[in-house]
Order: C-alpha cells, then sequence, then structure tokens
C-alpha cells in the first residue's frame, strides 16, 4: 500500500470510530466518504489489496464497491 | 467623501424606550430618559464647547468648558453629566456662560504651546476648535510656571505622545478603561502636578502594558496622542470607509487620504462589528501594502531552480494558461485544482471556485478554512443546518454567563474582546476552557469564576462531563428541548451523557480537570441567565474539532441557549473573510451556499449560469491534493492570498507534494514561502486597492472600498478573470458590484445583497432573502434552519498521536496579538517591536528538568520533525504542555505539526502535538537548508535593458 492508502485506512478507521453512535455505523461511514471523498480517494481504499480497515469500515466499503 | 471629522454627540446613546421631552435654546426637543443635556442638545444641532467629553465615553464633566443655564437651577451645571428632565428649559449660550467658558479656555491655553501652525494637529485639534467657539482671542496670564518643554515619548513604533500639549482631560485614561479595558494609562500625581503616564512613571508607552490599539489617541483632543503618520503626511483631506483585513471581527474603519496616500486608518463610529473600536493591526499596520519586499510584476520561471523572470501580464497569463491546458491534456483535468483566500473578497473567492468547477472543470477547489473552522461547517450544518455563527457581536451585552473554549479573544479577536470585557466587568460571569492560562482568566477587573486546564486533546470529554452534570442533575430546558428539537435524538444523547463513564470524575483521570470544578461549570453555564459560548482554533484544530462542535451545540440546545439575545455558538473566525470564503463555495463538496455538488437541482442552476457542466463528485481537499501530488496524479494548482507552506502542517509533507507538481501559480503580494515551489508568479493587490465584500465572525457582509491604485496594475478579481479568459472563458465582469449580484441570483441566502443595499445600510447578516429582507442579527430565533435541532451522540476518542518516552510533551499552537497567521503582512509592519521571533512557552517544572531558561535555544522535535527558537518559562502553560506561535518563517512551527485531522473534514491536529524540548546551540539542518532555499527561491533576474 502506498502512504496515501495507508492516510486512508487511518482516515476511514477513525470516521467509524467518531461515527460508533449511529444506528448503521457501516452505512454511515458509507455515506460520509460518499459525500467528502473524491473519487480517487475512494478508488484507492475500495483495491482489494487494502489492509487495516476496521470491520465496520470493511462492511462500509463492501457497499461502496457494491454502489460502484 | 471629503474629510470631515467624525460625528460627537458627547455622551454615549442612552437606551431608554420612555421618552423625555425639553426645551434647547428654545427649540423642543425629545430624546430617550437618561441622555445627556450635552447629547440632547447635539442631536437637535447645537453644538456645546466642550473637552473632556466624547460619545464613546461616559460623562466626566471634569473640563468645565460644557457648562450650561437651566431655568429653576442655580448655578452653571455641566451638559455632559447632567440627564435631561421634563419640561426642562436649557439655555448653551449666554453672557454669563460666553464669560466662564472664555475664562476656563484662557487657563488651558495659558498652558499650551501656541504653535498651531506647525503642529501635526492643525485643522483636526478639538482645543483649536474649542478655543475659537468660545471666542477667545488673548491669554492674560504670564507663563510662571507650565508644562510646556516636557520631553515627547516617541517609544511607541505608530504614535507620539507629548506631555507638554496635554490637557489633562482624562479621555486616553477612560478610553483605555472603558473601551478597550486595558487600563494602561493613568492620571498620575494631583494638582498641578497632574500627569498622564502609561504604567509606572519609569515606563514609557512601548514598555507599558499599553497594547496599542489607538483608542487614546482617537480620544485625544489635542495633537499630545497623535498619529505619527500625520506628523509625517499632514492631516487627511478625504475619508472612505472600508474593512480591515485581519481578523474574523471585521472592524470598519475611514480610510483618511491625502490623495492616494494613507494617512491613517481610524475605527468607523459607525460601524456595526466594532462599534468605533480598533486593535493595533487594523489601526496602524497597514504599512505592508507599500513595503518594498511586494512584488509588483508577474514573473515565470521553468523550474524552481531557476531564478524568476519579470514578464507581462499579458505573457504570465499566456503562459499560465498554456501550462494548464498542457497539464490537463497530458493527465487529465483531475491533476488541476485551486485554494481560495479568505484574506480575499466574498467576490474574489468565487471567482476563484468558479473558475476550478467551469474552467478546469472538476472541484478541487480548497480554501483555508480547511485548517482552521472547516469543523464548525460540519458540526453546525449538522446540528442547526447552517455552517455559522448564531448571534452578532452586539449580543454579547446581554450575555450572563460567557463560556469561552479554546480561543483567547484578547489576543485572536481583540476589539470583540474589548466589548466582551466591558460586559464581564459589568458583572456577566465567566468560564473559560483552555490549556493555557489565557489573559482573560484574569485580567483588569474581570476574573475567571472558572478556567478549566484541560489536556490538550479532551475537548469532547470535558463537554461530555458537563452536559452529563446538566442532564443528571436535572438542568436541562425540557420546554426548549421538546418544542425545539428532535426529542428521540435528544433522548438518546441525554442517556449517553448520562452513563457513569461519561461523568467528571469518571473522566477526570483523561481531562485533568477537577471534576467540582467542572460540575460548577456546567452548573452555572446552564443555571446562569443567558448563557453564550465562543470557541476557536483550539476547538476545531482537533481531531475530534467537529465532535467538539457538535458537542458545543448539544450543550447550547439542552440549556436552552440558542435564538435570543445573550446567548448562541459563536465560532470566533480567524482570518478577515473566513466566513466569507466558506460561504462562497470554497470547499470542493459544496456550491455557494453550503449546498453539496452533488445535489442535481443546485448543480443545475449553477449550470445554466455558467453554461458548463459541472462534475457532480466532490473534489480534493488541501491535504489530498498534497497526497495525490506526491502520488503524481495532482499536477498544477493555483493559489490566491495563501501559504500553505508555512501555515499547513507537516511542512515536509507540503513541500514534497509542492514539488511534485509541474505548474504552481502563487497569486499573492510578496513571494511567500509557497512561492518557493511556484512557477509563475501573479502579484495580488491589498484590501486597499480592491473594491468587493468581506463577511465577519457574524455573517456581517461588510464593503471593501478601493481607496488607491492598485500598485500592481489589477485587483485580484481582475487578475483571476484574466486567467478564465486566456483559458477561453467568456467572463466580462467590469466590477465586483456584478459578481456579488451573481453571487445573489445562485445563492438564497444572499439573494438580497447588492452593492447599492450595502452602500444604503453599511452592512447586511445572511441570510438576507425573502423572510428577512434586512438580514439576521440572531439566527434560530423561531426554529433551527434544518427544522428540529439535531442532538448528535459525541463519544471521545483519544486522538492517535500520543505522548511517550521519546516524545513526553503536548505541543499546542496559537496567535499573539501583534501578529497575524503566517505573518506575511505583519512581520512587514512595525509590530515586529513587539514580536521578532516565535518563541516556546514551557512551564517551570519541565524548564528545570530540562535545564532550560527563558531566552535559551532550544530544540522543538516531534514525530513530523524538528526546529529550534528560544524558550520562555512561564506558568502560563501547565506541566507537560509547550506552546508557541507560527508566525515565522525560520521557525517554521509547522514542521514539527503532523499529518493527523478531524475525523469529518481533515481540519489539521495543530493544538495536539507529541514533542520533546532539549537544549540547543543553533538551528536545524532543516532550518539551515531551508534558509538556504528560501534565499536561492526568492533570485529575481535582471531584466535586459529595451533596445
Amino acid at each position: 500500500m502506498t502512504s496515501t492508502t495507508d492516510n486512508l485506512v487511518r482516515m476511514a478507521n477513525q470516521i467509524a470510530a467518531n461515527l460508533q453512535h449511529e444506528p448503521d455505523v457501516p452505512k454511515a461511514v458509507a455515506e460520509h466518504i460518499r459525500l467528502f471523498w473524491d473519487p480517487r480517494m475512494r478508488r484507492l481504499i475500495l483495491e482489494p489489496h487494502v489492509l487495516g480497515v476496521s470491520p465496520d469500515v470493511a462492511i462500509a466499503l463492501d457497499q461502496l464497491r457494491d454502489e460502484s | 467623501m471629503t474629510y470631515q471629522p467624525q460625528s460627537d454627540f458627547g455622551t454615549p446613546a442612552a437606551t431608554s424606550d420612555a421618552q423625555i421631552t425639553l426645551t434647547i435654546d428654545g427649540r423642543t426637543v425629545t430624546v430617550p430618559a437618561g441622555t445627556s443635556v450635552m447629547r440632547a442638545a447635539a442631536e437637535q444641532g447645537t453644538s456645546i464647547p466642550k473637552l473632556c467629553a466624547t460619545d464613546s465615553l461616559s460623562a466626566f464633566g471634569s473640563c468645565r468648558l460644557c457648562l450650561v443655564e437651566i431655568d429653576g437651577r442655580r448655578g452653571t451645571p455641566a451638559s455632559c453629566t447632567t440627564p435631561v428632565e421634563p419640561g426642562m428649559v436649557v439655555h448653551t449660550q449666554t453672557p454669563r456662560l460666553q464669560k466662564l467658558r472664555k475664562g476656563v479656555m484662557e487657563l488651558y491655553i495659558s498652558d499650551h504651546p501656541l504653535d498651531c501652525l506647525t503642529c501635526g494637529a492643525n485643522g483636526d485639534c478639538e482645543l483649536q476648535d474649542q478655543a475659537g467657539a468660545v471666542g477667545l482671542r488673548d491669554v492674560r496670564y504670564q507663563p510662571v510656571e507650565t508644562h510646556l518643554g516636557q520631553a515627547k515619548d516617541q517609544s511607541n513604533p505608530y504614535f507620539d505622545f507629548d506631555p507638554s500639549k496635554c490637557i489633562v482631560c482624562s479621555r486616553c485614561v477612560r478610553a483605555c478603561d472603558e473601551v478597550q479595558g486595558t487600563l494602561a494609562l493613568t492620571v498620575q500625581g494631583r494638582g498641578f502636578g497632574s500627569k498622564i503616564s502609561a504604567g509606572i512613571a519609569s515606563d514609557n508607552f512601548l514598555g507599558s502594558e499599553c497594547v496599542s490599539c489607538g483608542a487614546c489617541v482617537q480620544a485625544c483632543p489635542t495633537a499630545t496622542l497623535i498619529e505619527k503618520k500625520v506628523v509625517e503626511i499632514g492631516t487627511p483631506e478625504r475619508a472612505v470607509v472600508t474593512t480591515c483585513a485581519y481578523c474574523g471581527v471585521g472592524c470598519t474603519f475611514r480610510a483618511e487620504m491625502r490623495g492616494e496616500q494613507l494617512v491613517r486608518m481610524v475605527p468607523w463610529k459607525e460601524g456595526k462589528a466594532n462599534r468605533g473600536h480598533s486593535c493595533v493591526k487594523g489601526r496602524f499596520a497597514w504599512g505592508y501594502a507599500q513595503h518594498q519586499e511586494r512584488i509588483l510584476k508577474p514573473m515565470i520561471r521553468g523550474s524552481i531552480s531557476e531564478p524568476w523572470r519579470e514578464v507581462s501580464w499579458d505573457d504570465a497569463l499566456a503562459y499560465a494558461a498554456s501550462e494548464l491546458t498542457r497539464i490537463s491534456n497530458k493527465y487529465g483535468k483531475q491533476a488541476l485544482g485551486g485554494i481560495t483566500s479568505s484574506r480575499c473578497t466574498n467576490e474574489e473567492t468565487f471567482l476563484v471556485q468558479k473558475l476550478v468547477r467551469a474552467g478546469f472543470g472538476n472541484n478541487n477547489v480548497d480554501t483555508c478554512a480547511r485548517v482552521c473552522h472547516s469543523p464548525t461547517g460540519y458540526g453546525l450544518k449538522t446540528t442547526f443546518g447552517t455552517s455559522a455563527g448564531t448571534q452578532d457581536f452586539d449580543s454579547v451585552e446581554d450575555s450572563d454567563v460567557i463560556l469561552v473554549i479554546g480561543a483567547n479573544p484578547t489576543d485572536g479577536h481583540p476589539v470583540f474582546a474589548s466589548r466582551m470585557k466591558r460586559r464581564l466587568r459589568k458583572g456577566a460571569k465567566l468560564i473559560v476552557i483552555d490549556p493555557r492560562r489565557t489573559d482573560l482568566v484574569r485580567s483588569p477587573h474581570i476574573e475567571a469564576q472558572h478556567h478549566l486546564a484541560l489536556q490538550p486533546g479532551t475537548n469532547v470529554a470535558v463537554l461530555t462531563a458537563m452536559a452529563h452534570t446538566i442532564v443528571t442533575e436535572g438542568l436541562v430546558n425540557e420546554a426548549f428541548v421538546k418544542e425545539r428539537c428532535d426529542w428521540d435524538e435528544y433522548q438518546d444523547w441525554a442517556s449517553f451523557v448520562s452513563e457513569a463513564r461519561n461523568s467528571p470524575e469518571a473522566l477526570e483521570a483523561i481531562t485533568k480537570v477537577p471534576a467540582a470544578d467542572l460540575r460548577a461549570a456546567a452548573r452555572l453555564y446552564a443555571t446562569g441567565g443567558n448563557g453564550a459560548i465562543y470557541y476557536g482554533l483550539g476547538v476545531t484544530e482537533h481531531s475530534q474539532g467537529s465532535s467538539t462542535v457538535m458537542a458545543i451545540a448539544n450543550l447550547a440546545m439542552a440549556t436552552g441557549n440558542i435564538g435570543r439575545r445573550g446567548v448562541g455558538v459563536n465560532p470566533l473566525r480567524g482570518q478577515n473573510n473566513v466566513q466569507g470564503a466558506c460561504d462562497m463555495g470554497s470547499f470542493p463538496h459544496e456550491l455557494a451556499g453550503y449546498r453539496h455538488i452533488s445535489d442535481a437541482a443546485t448543480r443545475a442552476l449553477f449550470e445554466r449560469e455558467w453554461g458548463v457542466q459541472l462534475d457532480s463528485e466532490p473534489g480534493l481537499r488541501i491535504p489530498n491534493m498534497l497526497d495525490a501530488a506526491t502520488d503524481g496524479v495532482f499536477k498544477a494548482i493555483y493559489i490566491q492570498g495563501e501559504d500553505i507552506l508555512q501555515s499547513d502542517p507537516n511542512t515536509h509533507h507540503v513541500a514534497s507534494g509542492l514539488e511534485a507538481m509541474e505548474c504552481v501559480i502563487v497569486h499573492d503580494l510578496f513571494l511567500n514561502e509557497t512561492a518557493n515551489y511556484a512557477h509563475i508568479f501573479l502579484p495580488g493587490s491589498t484590501f486597499l486597492e480592491k473594491n468587493g465584500t468581506f463577511t465577519n465572525a457574524e455573517r456581517r457582509i461588510q464593503p471593501v472600498r478601493k481607496v488607491m491604485t492598485p500598485l500592481n496594475g489589477y485587483e485580484d478579481w481582475e487578475v483571476t478573470q484574466k486567467l478564465a479568459q486566456a483559458l477561453g472563458l467568456d467572463w466580462n465582469y467590469t466590477h465586483p458590484s456584478q459578481i456579488m449580484d451573481e453571487i445573489a441570483r445562485l445563492t438564497p441566502s444572499f439573494a438580497g445583497v447588492s452593492f447599492d443595499r450595502l452602500d444604503q445600510e453599511g452592512s447586511l447578516q445572511w441570510p438576507v432573502n425573502e423572510s428577512a429582507p434586512d438580514g439576521s442579527p440572531i439566527m434560530h430565533v423561531d426554529g433551527f434552519v434544518r427544522g428540529k435541532g439535531k442532538f448528535v451522540v459525541t463519544d471521545y476518542v483519544p486522538t492517535d498521536e500520543r505522548t511517550g518516552p521519546r516524545f513526553p510533551l503536548l505541543l499546542t499552537t496559537g496567535r499573539i496579538l501583534s501578529q497575524y497567521n503566517v505573518g506575511a503582512q505583519t512581520r512587514r509592519t512595525d509590530n515586529v517591536v513587539w514580536h521578532e521571533e516565535d518563541l516556546l512557552e514551557i512551564h517551570p517544572v519541565d524548564a528545570e528538568n530540562r535545564g532550560i531558561k527563558s531566552g535559551d535555544w532550544v530544540r522543538l522535535s516531534s514525530r513530523a520533525g524538528e526546529t529550534t527558537l528560544r524558550a520562555t518559562v512561564t506558568e502560563r502553560v501547565a506541566p507537560g504542555v509547550v506552546y508557541t506561535t507560527f508566525h515565522h518563517p525560520l521557525t517554521q512551527a509547522n514542521v514539527v505539526t503532523t499529518d493527523y485531522s478531524d475525523w469529518a473534514t481533515n481540519c489539521p491536529e495543530y493544538k495536539v502535538t507529541a514533542v520533546q524540548i532539549s537544549p540547543s546551540n543553533g538551528p536545524t539542518e532543516w532550518q539551515e537548508n531551508y534558509a538556504k532555499l528560501q534565499s536561492s527561491a526568492r533570485r529575481i533576474a535582471k531584466a535586459e535593458a529595451a533596445e
């Protein structure tokens, strides 16, 4: 992974940590990423070899993959 | 307009609803109860002679010049201290009064130098005017013992104090007390020995506690306190009202001119943001506009290792357009982006974001608010429905409890701080939540009831613990919550904050705030009457910046402190037009008026107006642009009025991002630090050289008026337009008012704004539309913009930045009064006498453990980098915490700050960096290399001689 992708993973995990009280955490994480990340950032974190995402983020990324 | 002094009614306006009718010199006048006879006379057009009275200060009654006769009363009372009464019959000009006044004036003049013709204030001197008004034609007294010939105090860089011209009217002392609130001046001695003194007898103005706000100079009725520029240039001959280009308070000034030369900036008494007050920056620190280092000709170079080459505007713009086109064609349009400036006008920022969206064809536009108040945008939009403070500044006059968190208004927003302090001196209670013991915690006649000196990075924990106290002790305003907020969301939030783990006692280990203090502060905020929260970058520049903003909003809603005067949630904006830059659609995910780019209806509106199709996807934020640049996919940037190399975190990362780009266009006044990596430099214009508007922290849109021709040839909006034209865009604005008209057409909250209306009204606070045709001083009065107020659960999530054996201290950064942001402007003024360099504040215990004394050079290192600077040992910071400013490029405090950022917005976590401090005997390798780079990057090749 590139340092950019590491950074994106950290950001995504941070988003999930701060949205833990949402009724559907993965959905809220996916929505946040959809609203605020540019397409390239989304593309990078959706690449298959990305490691280190939290379980909520992993589900959120699956949701984003399904949409793309 | 032709020069006229500002009107002066002698005493402040009364605010009573009861009206009193009286007769003055045979004419009937009706005024509010509590009005002085002097003011009532002035309001009917009768000017009673005066010297110690001015309407910015309480009546004093010392000069004995404003005497009047009142039917049925004995003697000749002072009109300034005599309130009107029903049926009162007043005579302002009688032979008896004439004789008395002439006698008084004769005494004043007998001890005053008769050098009017060569005096700096000749023609602009109240003493001179009043001598004429009372008909003084000669002085019978022979000088025996006088105050003449006393030495001038010229220590202050901006004004002189000449005691030989002083009449000891105390206006300066009272201005320092009442208006500024510093209480630096006093009348020393008694009787004939009375003299004005700055501090103790051995002090001069520069060495005293004087903060050079200029209130004393403005209040002085003689030439005793006078601007050096007036002495040097002469008195002004015209005045233009405009808006300050420093902080987010948005003070309005009269730029007082001779021809195109600025003589002085005088705070405009009718200005609704500053109410006639100023600070050292706005009042005096405008010399940068003519500084010799200003770049006035466009420059280009093929690579950053080459010297700059001056070229014509046409050549520079053609080159910029060709490079942008080349890069777009080669790498794709997503390889381009731009940064708007919070120092530029609304119209200029609007054009830059339009250039990116409509010209570059993407949404890669961001603004410096990314690194300051982007969490305010996210947090307040989520909870209240719009991204703005809820109050006007006047509102603070009705506050009973003022909670200041993560802000140091005394230094950062000094003019508002003075108003806040005035309210505190009148009895409002104060809570300060800040790791540092800021000046506000204890200053003359002010002492915070509670100073919660929290551990940096624990804002959310502190606010949640306050919420716990309010909810569990039954202090919630349930009626307000039920009527105005989503009740289900409230209950979820209340249940969360009530958990034992969120009690002040449970969180004390994390916050380092004693639970009892925190509970007492929460009770005071909830029950003390009108509670107002003011916050700054100590809230936003954290990994939980957005959560903290929402936690603040939660507290305000839970206690019903929203929707009326005296309460509210008030972000203190850093730069002059942070609010405006955000309003204008500078963020990559939203168009003007905070509407998301994915919203098809909003996009269609802009597409129709602009005649292009817009990208529906959010663009890159500044840190993401830099990441993309180092990844080799982001190649060109147009930066207007920002210095990201100095202001943004992790300087190494910023530098490598810029270095990786093929075309960096810097549009600025000076060759700033970012320009070290630039290929094209477009000279900018100052706020004195352009027309437009700024929007301050209270959503107040105010005119910026051109008082002189741009030295570089063009206003900044013209330069952006020319770049757009060079790229083939059909833009043909001939005045910024047309840009504002376009903004109004496209932005519902600006629908009623135009330059004509601003000229008529002076200023307007958005939203200005059909529902609020005259603007909106207070927001969310009858309901929240989003409908029901939204409570958001804000769990405390510790930052990833941790202290440890290698980096055991926490660094937090900020600013000081005399300097502004990266210092590009203020370092090029005489303000450097107060702050020549960035200093590191360190607690005595931490200093002693490291063998460090005040004045020692120290090495400040973090996981990101290291720099050196000098230390000052102080108890203003708590043990374990160090603090510095970021005003000087060779210190580069941001070499040390990290890439950690707010979870929602990527606002950098400037306020928490784990560091180590150690003694040092010189600059770091990075500093030495940077100094060389800076010197090399600023070389300008000599132009070839014309044949």
